[in-house]
Parts: structure tokens; C-alpha cells; sequence
């Protein structure tokens, strides 16, 4: 698998390559093709998802718990926004264009292809060693003290040094799991428990979670951790260096982290 | 390096042959199953066929979860609806007694039901969700005959693969295939919640279809058409939703 292709690099081999003052240019990738094809269909899909999703919402936007909610039902909770349909009473005296018909169509087809991306991804990361290598954290990273210089120069901003170039830091990969094995399990999962023919097939997966409207509930507030975590990957990578992270994930190069050893040391 | 890439090239190739002889494959069986709905064109097509195809081979004889009388929603909610025209209003006046189901295509007995012959037959009784694509639902007791009884009195022939109905509304009509057709939970509900239907939730008759998502169980129906192609319908795609940008199938 190309996964392997990503393995950490010792920084040795670029500073002795400088000291002897020989240009060369890292064929290693700092992500392998896989791991960069699947993070950009995953985004353009979740961007998709999120859209449509919104779409969706603003149709009926009240959330409640339990397995039915209406207009005649008190809701859980209510988003303070006008709405698609004429039939929710927002207190606006308008109602807003109604998208509900292409947002469906795309959510799902954005949902199948995230699905199926994310399969081949967790896959390949068993078998390349993606998952152990670069996601598990290292028996090292699991003490207090490394956790909190972590915490602590994640809140300082402070600019991550050479070696996170190559890999990611203890609370990257603690966020990394967390979404992967986590949050999208659970999305897709309230996602299903709101179809009544899924459903039809495998009760439990509404049943387990009190109703096919706290099942939508839920998917909702999954959907704003995952938000919260597109924010804060966004705000990370600014901070880490834009230029360089993006190159990373596009071209799976890293060639500038090369340079600024090269002037470190001269 | 070239014996690499040689070995790259030749597996790339191999994947990609494999790949799109799986592809053929799939979209033969898909055929020969009826795994492909009406609306699988267009960009979002993809989606719409991967789910159909997958719901048909889980959830072919699957029961919608029924749930007790204490569960249904009460007060029972009336959605908005485009106005009663005036063919509606006159068979109102006359207490429906005038209401009719005709049923045509593909079957052997051509029929016509009134509301008394539908009434006569066995009596079934399910309480299910309805669920609406905005997202709001609630839970009835719904009363009628299995549609699946009415097709077997009028002998559908083998070759039959989906059923058109048509409300009294002319721009109301929508198709499902013989699987949702003569699924048991399928019905011609003439009752709620221990009473008449009400004319708001679709009386005198609604077709009901539970797996689906509540615009399939569409109100007032008057006619029935059994046909192996939805070709000749509208503009081919099965109903009305996907003319308006919506899903044929809403199992979802």
C-alpha cells in the first residue's frame, strides 16, 4: 500500500546531506498518495454535506428528542432562523426559497462517496501502517508531561518545530482518531437511523438511540463537533505554515522544512 | 526505478481493467435485478442508484417498525396540501359514495372499487411513522386494505413491475415497484386512528407506504396502473417528485 510510502523520515539524512553541501531533493512524501487523494475527497464531500445539510435544516428547523417531533410538538430546542417551509411557525413573516430537492440528492450522493472513501482509507491504514505509525500515539507520548508541553504550545500558538513536519503530535493524533473512529461512525450511524427502510432492516440502530428524532438530533450536534474540528484543523495549519502544509497535502512534498534546516545549520 | 514503475504500471492496469470489468458487472446485474431506479441519470445518479440497489437487497421484505397505541401522536398533525379541486368537492358533497379506484395496465380483471368494496375486504391495521423529508414526523394508526389484495383480485401478470397511482389531483402521481407494491404493510387506507380518514391526512383513500418517507403515501388516490416501464409517465422518471428535484425512491 502507498500508506508506507509516509513512514518518518530521520532528519539525519537531510542535515547530512546539507553538511556535505550536496543539493538534493527528498523523494521521501510526507503523505502518501492515498492519504492525500481520500483527505481531499473527504473535504469536498464534507463541504457538500454541510451545505445540503443546512438545506435540509432550514426546512424544519426545531429539534427534538424522542421518536416523533412536529409543529404541534415542543421542540428540544429551535434555531431562531426563518424557514423553507410555510408550515413551521418561526415567528418571521417570510419564508425562505425552498432548496430541499438538490440538497437531498446531493447529501446523499456526498454521503456514499465519503462513505465508501472513508472505507478504502481505514483499510489501507490497517494494512500500511499508517494507522500504527502515524495516528497511534507512541508509548512516549502518553505521559502527563508530554501531553502538557503539548497543550501548552498549542496554546502559546507557538510554531511547531522541524519534526512535526514529518509527523503529527500527540493531540493531532488523539483529533485524528477521535474523528475517524469516532465522529464519522456516529454521523453515518444517526444518519442511517433516519431512514425508515434502513430502519425497516435493522431496528436497533434507531431504537439504541431513543427515536428516530433524537437520531437526527444527534446528527446535528455531531455535525457541529466536526465543524469545530474543521475550524480549529484550519486554524492549526495557519499556524503551522500554511504554504508548507498545503504543499505537503497536495504534493505530498515537504521542501521547504529541507531549507530551514539548511540555514539552521549553516 | 524503471523496474518499479514498470511493476506501478502494470499493477495500476491491472486495477483499472479489474475495475471496470467489475463496474460492467455490477451494472448487468443491476439490470437483470432491477437494482436501478427510474431517476439514475444526472449527476447526483450515482447516489440515488447505490441506494436503491443496496436498500432492495437488505430491505426487500423487511416490516417498518410498528409501534403501540399509546406511541401515536396526538393531537394528529394535518400537513398543508395544494386546494381540493372541484371534481374532489362534488364527490364530498355526495359523502364519496361515488369515489372510485379504478385499476388498468398490465392486469388481467381492469377493475373499478368503490369505497364500500374496499371496506369489505380484509381489514388491516398498522401503526407506523410517517416521516417527512423536512424532518418532522408522527406516528398514526392506520386502517385499510393491503394493496397487495387488491392487486391479487385484479391478477396482475408476471411481467408487471411497477405501480403508478394517480391522486384526483392530475399533477399528484407516483410509482412504486411490485417490492413496496405487495410488501403487507403497503395499504389503501380508508381509516386513522380508529376512525374515518380524514380528509387532511388524505380521505377517503391514501395510499400508504411506510418505508418511504411521506410524500410517497400520496392522498385522495383514484387510479391505479400497472406497468412494466414508467417510460410513458410524465417524463419518465417514475413521478412527480423528480420533475420537482426530488428522489423517486424515498427509502433513503
Amino acid at each position: 500500500m502507498a500508506g508506507s510510502e509516509s513512514a518518518q523520515v530521520p532528519l539525519e539524512a537531510y542535515v547530512a546531506s546539507a553538511a556535505s553541501s550536496v543539493p538534493t531533493t527528498p523523494v521521501t512524501l510526507r503523505h502518501s498518495a492515498l492519504v492525500r487523494i481520500t483527505h481531499w475527497i473527504t473535504t469536498l464531500c464534507f463541504l457538500a454535506l454541510l451545505v445540503t445539510g443546512m438545506e435540509i435544516v432550514i426546512s424544519h428547523p426545531r429539534f427534538y428528542w424522542g421518536e416523533t417531533g412536529n409543529v404541534l410538538t415542543t421542540p428540544l430546542f429551535r434555531i431562531p432562523i426563518p424557514s423553507s417551509r410555510s408550515l413551521v411557525p418561526t415567528g418571521y413573516g417570510y419564508v425562505l426559497p425552498d432548496q430541499n430537492g438538490w440538497s437531498r440528492y446531493l447529501h446523499f450522493q456526498a454521503a456514499w462517496i465519503v462513505v465508501l472513501t472513508g472505507l478504502l482509507y481505514v483499510i489501507s491504514a490497517f494494512f500500511s501502517g499508517h494507522l500504527r505509525k502515524d495516528l497511534l500515539p507512541g508509548t512516549a507520548d502518553l505521559s502527563w508531561r508530554s501531553f502538557s508541553t503539548a497543550i501548552a504550545s498549542h496554546l502559546r500558538f507557538k510554531r511547531p518545530g522541524e519534526a512535526e513536519a514529518w509527523s503529527y503530535n500527540v493531540l493531532q493524533r488523539f483529533s485524528y482518531l477521535f474523528v475517524i473512529f469516532v465522529l464519522f461512525p456516529l454521523i453515518i450511524w444517526t444518519g442511517l437511523a433516519m431512514s425508515p427502510a434502513f430502519v425497516s432492516a435493522f431496528p436497533v440502530t434507531v431504537t439504541s438511540l431513543g427515536g428516530q428524532q433524537s437520531a437526527r438530533t444527534i446528527h446535528f450536534f455531531v455535525t457541529i463537533a466536526l465543524v469545530l474540528f474543521l475550524l480549529v484543523h484550519v486554524v492549526m495549519i495557519c499556524v503551522a505554515g500554511f504554504k508548507s502544509r498545503m504543499r505537503a497535502m497536495v504534493t505530498g512534498k515537504v521542501i521547504k522544512g529541507c531549507a530551514d534546516i539548511q540555514t539552521e545549520r549553516t | 526505478m524503471t523496474d518499479l514503475s514498470r511493476r506501478k504500471l502494470i499493477s495500476w492496469g491491472l486495477a483499472a481493467t479489474a475495475g471496470v470489468a467489475g463496474l460492467s458487472v455490477a451494472a448487468r446485474i443491476a439490470q437483470k435485478y432491477a437494482l436501478i431506479p427510474p431517476d439514475h441519470g444526472g449527476i447526483c445518479g450515482l447516489g440515488e442508484t447505490l441506494t436503491y440497489a443496496s436498500h432492495r437487497l437488505l430491505t426487500r421484505h423487511s416490516l417498518a417498525r410498528e409501534f403501540s397505541q399509546s406511541q401515536i401522536s396526538k393531537p394528529p398533525l394535518v400537513n398543508e396540501m395544494p386546494p381540493l379541486n372541484d371534481a374532489y368537492k362534488r364527490l364530498q358533497a355526495g359523502g364519496f359514495a361515488d369515489w372510485r379506484l379504478t385499476v388498468t395496465g398490465m392486469v388481467d380483471r381492469p377493475s373499478s372499487f368503490s369505497l364500500a368494496q374496499l371496506r369489505s375486504y380484509p381489514r388491516r391495521s398498522q401503526i407506523t411513522q410517517i416521516a417527512c423529508e423536512e424532518g418532522w414526523s408522527y406516528i398514526a394508526e392506520w386502517i385499510g386494505v393491503p394493496l397487495s389484495h387488491v392487486l391479487e383480485l385484479v391478477e396482475v401478470q408476471p411481467q408487471a413491475r411497477y405501480v403508478v397511482y394517480l391522486s384526483i389531483d392530475p399533477d399528484w402521481w407516483d410509482s412504486i415497484d411490485m417490492s413496496d407494491a405487495m410488501h403487507p404493510q403497503t395499504f389503501l387506507a380508508y381509516g386513522m386512528n380508529g376512525d374515518e380518514l380524514p380528509v387532511g391526512n388524505g380521505g377517503p383513500l391514501r395510499l400508504r407506504v411506510p418505508r418511504q418517507l411521506g410524500y410517497k403515501s400520496v392522498k385522495f388516490i383514484t387510479h391505479l396502473t400497472v406497468t412494466d416501464s414508467l417510460k410513458g409517465f410524465g417524463k419518465g422518471l417514475g413521478s412527480m417528485e423528480p420533475e420537482a428535484g426530488y428522489a423517486w425512491y424515498a427509502g433513503i
